[in-house]
């Protein structure tokens, strides 16, 4: 998007004086916010507290953090290292799980679930182990994962993997459920009614399963690898990244995005390389590979510019539980605070 | 020079020496600090915090394609190792020795990820000696691997004759007359013969009399390994689609994504051209030698400027020069419908390209039906403009490329 208006366009309004800019120092791979605190996760193994003190916590010493996942009470990182690692609202961190191999990814649940896999092991812990006793339970994924969700509600695990994805109950003894589909499956995500599953493809274009019939939908059309996901605040949305505009295919009908048209906003320069959902309004922060940021309002298209071009591509974006905050980081290491 | 981690990726029949190799590269000083992408970690007796492992999973695309596959351990651990910054200056990939080399370097072409901060620099083969004819008899890896190869390590020549080692060597130039051939014993070579190398060296591997390569007995030097090692790779990928499938001249990537990945080569494969050419065309360049001398299984024997090459009965390469500018708008329609068609056959091809009012050498390598193609630098003053193509695979239909490739000189 250019910032030079048109004339007789209005120009973008502006809310970026309202962001308080941090200085993190390394890339950013992730970031959400413990209770009301925001907290940014770097690359090089460390977990900044970005509150009105701050505070780092190193989580993966000497590690590099590779996936992470954050509930608004409990942050869960895996690293090269071998390593998962709950961070919680105090800051402290503590071990969850030491192994040989890469965690590649990583998912929070319902009731404190919790689940990570390690090569092409799943593993899964659904809150119910008492500390020192039992272990998570294990599944032994087809190929090595490309992402875990946990169902909204229960304690279903779907992990995207080469050739579809298993819908695993870890609590009881029946075998997965696959839903198949050719390719490599990378993020998965379930719907907020839990009445789908989509995928983010290694081929540009995003795989959509209705869970209770196993129906198949493809959603294509992009220039390159999808690696953000996000649904909208009345669930009836999927907003995606990986174009040069945001992508939001309908999913409020019973058929979800079959034989539709997704809607399409805010076209710009480079591409879309994170979207995060407001969890209240029908709005959406997008963040693209030239790092701008901009608001959308879904029913409209109007944009408020949050960040201008710069600092490399926004890597990180999330909303505080309210909707009031948002927290943006880029892999060149720049983050900020917009309160609005 | 790109700004681009260079990888080399390492294979070889088991037993070959690629662990020697790879042992001597992570401990001799020459200043540069590798990540290292293993399959088996006991092998290794280097301490490195950078040794990773990886399984070989190996992934079909989703486009009705059986060839175009990749690998995808390699994306996701790449991806994870590019997150180190500043800790590595090069990445070395050591394969199985089963392993098919083409998903490989096909995850370098294909991926958009891996291919916008990494790019191929060579693919080094480790061959026994002692060993390697027997296995291009009974193993097609083994054949894959040396027809892949960029830099070929005939290794434990201390363990054969002369003779036998004519033998080997000639079967080698056989299947593969462009790669560059190194005696060893114990993998010891002078490690700039190895990275840094450059896949698009084009102008070495073109050069027209394959044959006119090295073979020399190799003796360790610890030789630093700087930057300027002065082959001119500076080969950017655009970052387009990340397919790369013979994009066009002017890399507008403004294909609609009908299918998968958006290369909509209709895969029909319809072989209907018959793949009988009982070889009586005559191999690689004119040679002049008649090409009459058999070995003992009636294969064809070439020598070239005294440089013996057997004729692989299955693998075999065609190179072509063109002296006339080409036009764009023929030649990449042609190049890829080619590939599209043939691509299962096809195990690698290079290219150099004097397009009409093109100040630019236009340089590609492909494997399969993959194409990675990009404006090199621009033609030297005094510097021969000819196009020039080498195609490496089983039973090419030399005079149907030479046909096609012909036709695209422009008006």
């Amino acid at each position: 998007m250019s910032m030079t208006a048109n004339p007789g366009t209005p120009p973008t309004p502006s809310v970026a004086d309202r962001v308080r800019i941090l200085t993190p120092g390394d890339t950013v791979t992730a970031c959400g916010f413990l209770g009301e605190t925001p907290v940014l996760v770097l690359a090089e193994g460390g977990i900044l507290f970005a509150g009105t003190d701050e505070r780092r916590v190193a989580a993966h010493p000497g590690g590099v953090i590779l996936c992470a996942a954050c509930d608004g009470s409990r942050l869960l990182t895996g690293g090269d290292d071998g390593r998962v690692v709950e961070t919680t609202v105090e800051g402290t961190a503590h071990e969850v799980f030491s192994g040989k191999a890469w965690i590649d990814t990583v998912a929070l649940g319902p009731a404190g679930a919790r689940a990570w896999s390690a090569g092409k092991t799943v593993h899964a812990d659904t809150g119910k182990i008492e500390p020192g006793k039992g272990a998570p339970k294990t599944f032994a994924a087809p190929s090595t994962p490309g992402g875990l969700a946990f169902a909204p509600k229960g304690v279903r695990l779907a992990v995207a993997h080469y050739g579809g994805v298993s819908l695993w109950f870890p609590n009881a003894a029946a075998k997965p459920e696959l839903l198949e589909w050719k390719g490599s499956h990378l993020p998965v995500t379930w719907s907020p009614d839990g009445r789908f599953v989509v995928t983010a493809m290694h081929e540009p274009q995003l795989h959509g399963w209705r869970v209770a019939d196993g129906a198949n939908m493809r959603m294509s059309g992009y220039p390159g690898r999808v690696r953000s996901m996000s649904w909208t605040a009345t669930g009836n949305g999927l907003a995606t990244g990986g174009a040069t505009a945001l992508i939001i295919w309908p999913f409020a009908a019973k058929d979800g995005p079959m034989g539709k048209q997704p809607a399409m906003f805010a076209p710009g320069a480079t591409r879309i390389a994170v979207v995060a959902c407001h969890p209240t309004t029908e709005i959406a922060a997008i963040g693209f590979e030239d790092g701008l940021i901009l608001l959308v309002r879904l029913s409209d298209g109007a944009e408020i510019l949050v960040r201008p071009p710069g600092g490399g591509p926004v890597s990180a974006l999330a909303w505080a539980e309210k909707g009031s905050t948002l927290l943006y980081g880029t892999e060149d290491g720049a983050a900020g605070i917009l309160t609005l | 020079m790109s700004d681009k981690v260079p990888v080399t990726v390492l294979t070889g029949y088991l037993g070959a020496g690629k662990t020697t190799l790879l042992n001597r590269i992570l401990s001799e000083p020459h200043g540069q600090k590798f990540a290292v992408i293993v399959n088996e970690f006991g092998e290794i007796g280097i301490d490195n915090d950078l040794v990773v492992g990886a399984d070989e999973e190996v992934f079909e695309m989703n486009n009705g394609c059986v060839c175009c596959t990749v690998r995808g351990d390699l994306i996701r651990v790449i991806d994870g190792l590019l997150r180190r910054k500043g800790k590595f200056d090069a990445i070395l990939i050591e394969t199985t020795g089963l392993a098919d080399p083409a998903p490989v370097a096909q995850t370098f072409f294909v991926d958009d990820i891996v291919s916008a901060k990494t790019r191929l620099d060579a693919v080094v083969t480790v061959a026994d000696a002692k060993w390697l004819s027997e296995r291009l008899k009974d193993a097609p890896e083994a054949k894959n691997q040396i027809a892949f190869a960029d830099v070929v390590l005939l290794n434990k020549t201390d363990l054969v004759t002369l003779d036998e080692l004519a033998e080997v060597e000639a079967r080698i130039r056989g299947l593969n007359p462009y790669a560059t051939l190194h005696r060893t014993q114990r993998c010891a070579v002078p490690l700039d013969r190895v990275l840094g190398r450059g896949a698009f060296d084009l102008d070495r591997i073109l050069s027209l009399e394959p044959g006119f390569l090295e073979a020399e007995e190799e003796h360790a030097c610890d030789h630093e390994h700087g930057e300027g090692c002065g082959c001119d790779h500076d080969h950017a990928h655009d970052e387009g689609c990340g397919c790369k499938h013979g994009q066009g001249h002017d890399h507008a990537h403004e294909h609609g994504h009908d299918e998968g990945c958006g290369c909509k080569h209709g895969h029909e494969h319809a072989h209907d051209h018959d793949h009988d050419h009982a070889h009586n065309h005559e191999h690689g360049e004119d040679c002049g030698c008649g090409c009459s001398e058999r070995d003992e299984a009636g294969r064809i024997i070439h020598r070239h400027g005294g440089l013996k090459h057997i004729h692989d009965e299955e693998i075999d390469s065609v190179a072509l020069e063109l002296e006339a500018p080409l036009d764009p708008e023929k030649f990449f329609p042609w190049i890829q419908n080619l590939v599209a068609v043939d691509g299962p056959s096809i195990l690698r091809s290079k290219g150099i390209l004097s397009f009409k009012d093109d100040p630019d050498r236009f340089v590609f390598q492909g494997v399969h039906m993959i194409l990675d193609g990009t404006h090199q630098r621009p033609w030297n003053d005094g510097e021969r403009r000819t196009s020039r193509l080498v195609f490496i695979g089983r039973k090419l239909d030399r005079a149907k490329i030479e046909s096609g490739f012909s036709a695209c000189v422009a008006a």
